[in-house]
């Protein structure tokens, strides 16, 4: 016993002496940022303490007899086997202590459940492996991937520190943004699978499931930036869609949300506009990487068996028009990216593709003809 | 392999004959025990398969960043190591010890329905094989989590219909194999053996034969709902046609939370076995361990939602999952507390095999602990799907089911093969495992708590540390348990070379049947029905 004793305080001392060189883990459940998650968090404790409380009255009972009550001390065995009065004791007492858990965790559950009185709402949408946001009041709307620099160090044997990258895989290209003090209410649907989305935080997570819409709310006291990730299982890229939510004042709110209103209108400018095969090429690349390259891999060889390789590919290389239709409505796996990306990426990309990754078609398409096709019809030339 | 003294017969009128001759005899077998020590063989080496698998994750989680496997490679992995270690390990190996002891236990000479025994055992390898190939096809093994969710199963390459029929193999393996228990048990006792004087491991298997063949076929036709929604155009979880991917999580679990009880009855059988003979006391509370199981059975069926808090249920259904959820820690309780109470003013010995059941005792309630934190439902908006979850559960599966395995080896290998174990080695196993099975799923707990979800092939640098601590303690709780193959092969061959006595344990012949029989046992024991019914254990 003495030796177990210990090697459990060498094994303690080694997670304080790694805890210094590392710092910042926590080993309890966060408070969180708004009411319900405070709430959540004392009910967590309580029961928590309960279970020490009750812990401590077993164990130590059970640890008591196994040091008296042994062999090699002389114990005799006695033969009781039966009591009906202690049988109900711990029978009763139990139920009594649940009755007690059940009526605050009721409470909370209901408070949670309570998405009335909303005063904005933002429909969330789950993507393998990205999350798109609408803000249904003002019409805002973007897609949410992971960060670069996470991305590029994440990749098998990159040979890169995580450690220096800041927020490593917990990091966004475009944030949420949501006012303070304001009861928000979110929607939450789903492209391809389930994903569910957690910011710990907010104090809750919540699946998002193809074709069901599910509904949570939160409201935010202190500006902040929050993070969380993608917490059911959604394929490869699972561990890699993660969410980040800035919590700013009501005015710098208002602030951010005229510049996204004026960048739509900014970028409906650059689609009109005569692109070179060089400018599209180029941002095609970085398109590419981000939007395209985790299934299609980054050399665009695919995964056999699962996602089909560019490189060399019929569609890729042949008519440029069936391609464009592919990219736009989707097929099997593939999303429709119609929405998901704007004309210009559109158009970089498919360029980028018929003349990058070893393929050399020559051909290109401007964002302008991305353009027509997008509002002429949604689901342009879709044929089954 | 049980060191069985082939006894020739001449008189070929009545069936008195030993084992047939060379490797045929462990294809044809029909006799419970050659079948039982099959099912224990495959089952440990599908342990270490399963474990082998763990390694790979925990390799992989040792440091942030992707070192080793690829994302998609390492999600066929938890989902390969999750199937592999349920139906390839732990199940089998409470069948095989329920084949082995049962009828030894009530007085019977073999199982029911021993030709259907020996087809439940090879289907179950066929069914392991079918799922262990599915590695090697296009597109990898399944990797949508042992669940199978779809839509995301779906998207399986050329594996998923492989999987689907080596879901439907196992499946028939396992109602055949719990039918012939509940059949044997029903049919079988020996005169005198009511079902209230049944050892608690036979009344444990009962209740465990009854949740099998209830949910086998739940399970099978979920999978088949998959196949037909992949190959021939039906919507049963597909919302564009009408469906609802909801609706499988709903029958999945329907079928999962019963089995995973279908892994922890039997090891409170064994438990409740071990505990008094180390204790020389009789169980304490019998008749309430007896109904205790049947009520956590029972609840087994009516809560399974609580796996689905995050799903978007109504309000009212959300509360009804949470309160049932909670109820099940009062049956719960009453079997820790009526453990505890057996070993209260006894006179213990700790041998290997009290070492570890005290050892499920103990870590046991802690997963159950954290399985009262969970069905808080408000709570579990936090805890679902993250490492509080792969701790909890692996605390009721390792230290618990795994450990009692362990101790229903050492309790009853001298009794199957005749020799005995090394107990210094024994003892060491035990304390290398407890130590490192803690080192390996406590630190789980706080990567849980801290945000870090589960499934995932790599992480935010703030969960290195326990990561790593983790790590090490798989590494080393996956390395000790070769000790216990060593264990176990010196044993058969030999052991320690001191005789072993019919009881093997101080006065267990009084607890239970088995313990009347010579060690080794006679190939077929019983043939006549025992007339003294031992009552210690009531």
């Amino acid at each position: 016993m003495k030796k177990t004793k210990q090697l459990f305080a060498g094994l303690i001392l080694m997670a304080f002496g790694l805890g210094t060189v590392q710092a910042d883990y926590t080993l309890n459940l966060m408070k969180g940022v708004t009411k319900v998650s405070n709430d959540i968090y004392d009910l967590h404790m309580l029961i928590l303490w309960i279970c020490v409380f009750i812990g401590i009255g077993v164990f130590g009972t059970m640890f008591y007899s196994i040091y008296h009550h042994r062999k090699s001390k002389g114990h005799k065995a006695e033969q009781f086997h039966e009591n009906t009065t202690v049988e109900i004791i711990w029978t009763i007492i139990p139920t009594l202590i649940l009755i007690g858990m059940a009526i605050p965790a009721t409470k909370a559950m209901m408070e949670l459940d309570d998405v009335q009185d909303s005063e904005m709402s933002i429909k969330v949408t789950g993507h393998q492996w990205k999350w798109e946001y609408e803000y249904l009041d003002n019409g805002i709307h973007f897609f949410s991937s992971l960060d670069e620099a996470s991305n590029k160090v994440r990749q098998v044997g990159s040979g890169l520190d995580p450690r220096s990258v800041p927020n490593y895989l917990l990091n966004v290209d475009k944030p949420l943004v949501i006012p303070t003090k304001k009861k928000i209410r979110f929607v939450f649907t789903a492209k391809d699978v389930i994903h569910s989305w957690w910011v710990p935080d907010l104090g809750w997570k919540k699946d998002t499931i193809p074709g069901f819409i599910n509904e949570s709310w939160t409201s935010v006291d202190e500006p902040g930036t929050y993070r969380g990730q993608c917490t059911e299982l959604c394929g490869k890229d699972h561990g890699f869609m993660p969410i980040v939510v800035i919590a700013m004042n009501e005015p710098e709110y208002n602030v951010w949300v005229e510049q996204q209103k004026a960048a739509v209108i900014a970028e409906a400018g650059s689609a009109s506009k005569q692109w070179s095969n060089e400018e599209l090429i180029a941002k095609g690349k970085a398109v590419y990487e981000t939007s395209c390259a985790s299934c299609h891999m980054p050399d665009g060889a695919g995964l056999p068996g699962t996602f089909p390789a560019l490189k060399a590919s019929p569609i890729v290389t042949g008519d440029i028009n069936a391609q464009v239709k592919l990219v736009l409505n989707g097929k099997g796996m593939m999303p429709a990216f119609e929405k998901m990306l704007s004309a210009v990426d559109l158009a970089a990309v498919i360029t980028y593709t018929r003349n990058g990754l070893g393929n050399s078609v020559g051909d290109s398409i401007q964002p302008s003809a991305i353009q027509a096709l997008q509002s002429a019809t949604p689901g342009a030339g879709k044929n089954e | 392999m049980s060191a069985v003294v082939a006894e020739h017969d001449d008189h070929h009128d009545h069936h008195d004959h030993g084992p047939a001759k060379g490797l045929l005899r462990w294809v044809i077998t029909t006799n419970h025990k050659d079948i039982g020590t099959l099912y224990l063989v495959f089952a440990l080496a599908m342990f270490f398969v399963g474990g082998a698998m763990a390694m790979v994750i925990r390799a992989e989680l040792f440091e942030p960043g992707m070192q080793f496997v690829n994302p998609q490679f390492f999600n066929s992995m938890t989902t390969m190591h999750a199937l592999v270690m349920v139906f390839g390990a732990v199940m089998p190996a409470f069948v095989g010890l329920a084949n082995w002891m049962i009828p030894m236990m009530i007085g019977a000479p073999d199982m029911a329905l021993p030709r259907m025994n020996n087809m439940s055992f090879w289907l179950l390898v066929a069914g392991v094989l079918l799922l262990a190939s599915t590695l090697f096809m296009e597109g990898g093994a399944p990797a949508g989590g042992w669940t199978l969710y779809p839509p995301l199963i779906l998207q399986t390459g050329k594996a998923l219909p492989f999987a689907v029929f080596a879901v439907h193999l196992l499946g028939i393996s396992s109602i055949m194999g719990a039918i012939n228990i509940v059949a044997t048990i029903f049919n079988m006792r020996a005169p005198g053996m009511t079902l209230m004087k049944m050892p608690m491991f036979v009344w444990t298997w009962l209740i465990t034969g009854f949740l099998l063949i209830s949910i086998m076929p739940v399970f099978a036709g979920s999978v088949t709902m998959l196949l037909t929604d992949k190959f021939f155009h039906t919507s049963f979880f597909d919302a564009a046609g009408g469906g609802d991917p909801v609706l499988y999580q709903h029958i999945f679990w329907f079928f999962g939370h019963p089995e995973v009880y279908v892994m922890i009855l039997p090891t409170f059988g064994v438990a409740s076995t071990i505990i008094p003979v180390f204790a020389r006391k009789p169980l304490f509370g019998y008749s309430s361990m007896v109904y205790a199981t049947a009520s956590i059975a029972f609840l087994s069926f009516i809560v399974w939602a609580h796996h689905m808090f995050t799903v978007g249920m109504p309000i009212a259904g959300e509360l009804y999952f949470m309160y049932a959820t909670m109820l099940i820690a009062i049956p719960t309780g009453v079997k820790v507390f009526n453990w505890t109470a057996t070993m209260w003013k006894g006179s213990m010995t700790f041998e290997t095999p009290m070492l570890f059941s005290i050892a499920f005792v103990v870590l046991f309630t802690m997963g159950g602990f954290t399985g009262l934190m969970m069905s808080v439902a408000p709570v579990d908006f936090q805890y679902h799907d993250t490492y509080f979850i792969v701790a909890h559960f692996h605390y009721t599966l390792v230290p618990a089911s795994v450990f009692i395995l362990m101790a229903a080896g050492y309790f009853w290998l001298p009794k199957w093969t005749g020799h005995m174990y090394d107990e210094k080695i024994g003892k060491l196993h035990f304390w290398l495992s407890v130590i490192s099975v803690n080192v390996l799923f406590f630190p789980q707990h706080f990567l849980g708590l801290a945000g870090m979800p589960r499934r995932i092939p790599d992480y935010a640098v703030q969960f290195a540390d326990w990561n790593m601590i983790s790590s090490i303690g798989g590494f080393i709780f996956g390395a000790s348990q070769l000790l216990f193959l060593y264990i176990v092969i010196k044993t058969v061959k030999g052991g320690t070379g001191e005789t072993v006595t019919d009881e093997v344990w101080e006065d267990a012949s009084k607890h239970s049947l088995e313990w009347t029989l010579s060690s080794p046992p006679p190939y077929h024991s019983f043939t006549t029905p025992p007339t003294v019914i031992p009552t210690e254990h009531i």
